[in-house]
C-alpha cells in the first residue's frame, strides 16, 4: 500500500475493515520511523493507539475538513495522551491536514512537530496536550460549547488508562454527567502499561466499567484493534440519549510488533534500525518515508 | 480622589466604598447581553464570584462545574475552542494556585481566548488566612507568557476592564479584590492595556501601585506634600505587558521608585518594575509588599497596616528614599 491515500470514504465492510487495518499499521510503521530518526518518541502507545485514531479520522467517523480545520461546527478529537505524537501526527497526515512529508521533522529544531502537540503550529491539532488529565476536562469544555450554541457537532477525546490516575479526569466526569453530555464520547486506550509498569501493579484501574459508569457513563468495552467492532461502535453513539459514552477499547501496548508488545520499556522505547526493519515485515507495510 | 487620611481630618466628606465585584459582574451580564458567546464558569462561587443575577438572566451560559478547578480552567480552554467567550469566576487563591497547570497549558501556553476573573485576592480574606490568601497570584501569572495580567484599582476601572476584555485576544487574569475601596478614576475613564494611569503628578518621588492600595497611594501624596515632598502616582493596572515607559520616565523624572502591593513582594509588581529599572535605568526603589511571610491571623483592614501597606507606610518608605538620595 502506498502512503498518503488517506481520504478515501470506505463503507465499513471487511474489507474496508482491512482497508483501515493496512492504514492503520502504516500509521505504526511511520510512528516507529519517527521515533528511530528523532530518537525520542512514545512507541509503545503509538502502537495501541493506531487502530482507534485510524478508525477515527480515515474511517470517517469524524467530521472534520483537513482544508477547513477551523470550520466551526467540525467534529473535535482531542488526543489527551498527547504523548503518542507520533500515531497522532501521523494520522493527521494520512488524513490530508499536513504534507506527510513534514512528519520527517518530528521534533527536529523548530519543527512543527513537538514532541507533544501544538494547536497553534499544527492543523487539525485541537487541544495542547502532554501534560496527563488536561484532554477530558478540555472536551467537556467543548461539548458545553456545542450546547450552548445549539450546534450538533460531537466531541471524541482519547485518553489513556494510567492517565486516568490523574483526578482532574474525575472532575471532568463529574461534570460531563451533571450536564448530561451525550455529544461527548470517551475513549480508553486500555494497554494495561504505564510509564513505569503495568497499570494493576501501579495503581489500580479496575473495575475500570464500573467506575465509569458509576460516573453516569454508558459504558461498552471493545477490542481496540478491531477496526470493524471500533467502527460500528464510534457510530452509534451517543450508547445512551442523555448521557455521554466511554468506550473501553481493551488494547495491547505495543501492537503489531512483537519485540514491543506488552513490554513497559517499550512505553518510550526506541527503535534501532533493525528493529524498524522487522517491525516493517511484521506490519507489511511499505517504507513509510 | 479622597481617601481615609484627609477624610479623618474632616476637610472632605467620607468617600464613598465600592466593591469592584459588583462592577465586575454587572459588567459581565452587559457583555452577555451583547455578546451571545459570552459564558460564565465558576466553581460553587455563586455568591463569592456574584453570579446570582447572571445565573437568572443566563441560565444556558452559565456552568457550575462544582469545587473543581482544574476542570473548570480546562473546560474554558474547551468553550473558548467550542466558540464562546468564558469567564472564570471564583477566588482566584483556588483558581490560579490549584489549577496553575491548567493556566499554564490550557490558557497561556494554548493562547486560549479565556478570561480569569479572580475574585477576593490579596488578603481580601483576611482571617481566613493564609490558605485563603491569594498573595502569590501576581508572581505566579506575570511569569506566563501569552497571559495579560490585569489589577484595577477601583469600581469604574474594573467595569472598563471588563468591557475591554470582551474583544481582548488571547488570556486573560483579570484579579478583583473584595475590599471596599474609593473611587479613584472618573467616570469617562477608559482602560487602556499596558498603559500606567498617571494619577497625580510629582518631581520627588514615584508610588507605582495598583488595586485596592491606589487609593492609598493618593493618600500618600497628599501626606507627602504636607512634608513639601512631591510624589507622582502611577495606577499599573495593568502589570502585563508592563508599561516600561512610564517606569522608566518616572526613573529620570524623580528621584527614586517605591512599589505597593497585595502580595508577596518577591515577584509581583515592585519586582516586575526592577526588572526593568535594572536593565533600562537602575534607579534606588523601595518595595513594599509581604517580605517572604504568609500573613497572621487578621482582618483584611488589619493586614494591610500591618505590612505597611498604607498611607503613612507609603509616605515612609518615600520620605526615606528621598533622605538616602538627598
Amino acid at each position: 500500500m502506498s502512503l498518503g491515500e488517506g481520504s478515501g470514504r470506505p463503507s465499513i465492510a471487511d474489507d474496508k475493515a482491512q482497508w483501515l487495518s493496512e492504514k492503520a499499521n502504516w500509521i505504526r510503521l511511520s510512528a516507529m520511523s519517527m521515533t528511530n530518526h528523532a530518537k525520542l518518541g512514545h512507541t509503545g502507545g503509538d502502537l495501541s493507539s493506531a487502530d482507534i485514531l485510524a478508525t477515527l479520522y480515515l474511517g470517517q467517523i469524524l467530521n472534520v475538513d483537513p482544508n477547513k480545520p477551523l470550520l466551526q461546527e467540525r467534529d473535535r478529537f482531542v488526543m489527551s495522551k498527547g504523548h503518542c505524537s507520533g500515531a497522532f501526527y501521523s494520522t493527521l497526515a494520512a488524513r490530508g491536514f499536513f504534507p506527510i512529508e513534514q512528519l520527517k521533522t518530528f521534533m527536529e529544531p523548530l519543527s512543527m512537530l513537538n514532541g507533544h502537540p501544538d494547536r497553534n503550529k499544527l492543523p487539525g491539532v485541537e487541544a495542547n496536550t502532554g501534560p496527563l488529565g488536561h484532554g477530558l476536562p478540555i472536551a467537556v469544555g467543548m461539548a458545553l460549547a456545542a450546547r450552548m450554541r445549539n450546534e450538533a457537532w460531537r466531541v471524541f477525546v482519547l485518553v489513556g488508562d494510567g492517565e486516568l490516575q490523574e483526578g482532574s479526569n474525575w472532575e471532568a466526569a463529574m461534570c460531563a454527567q451533571q450536564y448530561s453530555l451525550d455529544n461527548l464520547i470517551v475513549i480508553v486506550d486500555r494497554n494495561r502499561i504505564q510509564q513505569g509498569d503495568f497499570t494493576e501493579s501501579t495503581i489500580r484501574m479496575e473495575p475500570l466499567m464500573d467506575r465509569w459508569t458509576a460516573f453516569g457513563f454508558a459504558v461498552q468495552q471493545l477490542d481496540g484493534h478491531d477496526h470493524l467492532a471500533l467502527h460500528q461502535a464510534f457510530s452509534s453513539v451517543p450508547l445512551e440519549k442523555g448521557k455521554p459514552s466511554c468506550f473501553i477499547a481493551t488494547t495491547i501496548k505495543g501492537k503489531g510488533v512483537s519485540f514491543a508488545e506488552n513490554k513497559p520499556a517499550w512505553h518510550h522505547g526506541v527503535p534501532t534500525e533493525e528493529q524498524l526493519e522487522i517491525a516493517q515485515r511484521e506490519l507489511g507495510v511499505e517504507a513509510t518515508w | 480622589m479622597v481617601g481615609p487620611v484627609e477624610a479623618e481630618k474632616g476637610e472632605l466628606q467620607k468617600p464613598q466604598m465600592s466593591d469592584c465585584r459588583d462592577a465586575y459582574a454587572s459588567m459581565l451580564e452587559n457583555l452577555a447581553e451583547q455578546d451571545a458567546r459570552v459564558c460564565v464558569v465558576i466553581n460553587d462561587s455563586l455568591s463569592s464570584a456574584k453570579m446570582k443575577d447572571f445565573k437568572t438572566k443566563y441560565p444556558l451560559r452559565f456552568i457550575n462545574v462544582g469545587i473543581a478547578e482544574q476542570n473548570m480552567v480546562g473546560v474554558g480552554n474547551g468553550l473558548a475552542n467550542g466558540g464562546m467567550v468564558p469567564y472564570l469566576c471564583g477566588a482566584s487563591c483556588f483558581l490560579t494556585a490549584r489549577a496553575m497547570e491548567q493556566v499554564k497549558v490550557d490558557l497561556a501556553y494554548s493562547k486560549a481566548n479565556v478570561r480569569i476573573c479572580g475574585m477576593s485576592s490579596g488578603m481580601a480574606y483576611g482571617q481566613l488566612g493564609p490558605t485563603h490568601h491569594s498573595i502569590e497570584d501576581i508572581a505566579w501569572t506575570r511569569i506566563l507568557p501569552n497571559l495579560t495580567v490585569i489589577v484595577p484599582a477601583d469600581d469604574v476601572e474594573t467595569a472598563a476592564v471588563m468591557r475591554y476584555s470582551l474583544h481582548h485576544e488571547g488570556p486573560m487574569f483579570i484579579r478583583i479584590s473584595r475590599i471596599p475601596v474609593p473611587r479613584v478614576h472618573r467616570d469617562e475613564y477608559e482602560f487602556r492595556l499596558g498603559k500606567a494611569v498617571k494619577l497625580r503628578d510629582g518631581s520627588d518621588v514615584t508610588i507605582i501601585t495598583n488595586g485596592v492600595l491606589v487609593s492609598r497611594a493618593l493618600d500618600a501624596a497628599s501626606l507627602l506634600e504636607q512634608e513639601g515632598k512631591s510624589a507622582r502616582v502611577l495606577n499599573m493596572s495593568t502589570i502585563k505587558p508592563l508599561d516600561e515607559e512610564a517606569i522608566v520616565d518616572a526613573a529620570r523624572s524623580t528621584r527614586g521608585i517605591v512599589t505597593a502591593e497585595e502580595g508577596l513582594a518577591a515577584g509581583g509588581l515592585g519586582g516586575a518594575v526592577a526588572e526593568v529599572l535594572a536593565l533600562r535605568h537602575p534607579t534606588p526603589m523601595r518595595i513594599l509588599g509581604l517580605q517572604d511571610v504568609f500573613a497572621p491571623t487578621g482582618s483584611a483592614e488589619f493586614l494591610l497596616q500591618h505590612f505597611n501597606l498604607t498611607a503613612t507606610g507609603m509616605r515612609d518608605a518615600a520620605l526615606n528614599l528621598i533622605a538616602e538620595r538627598t
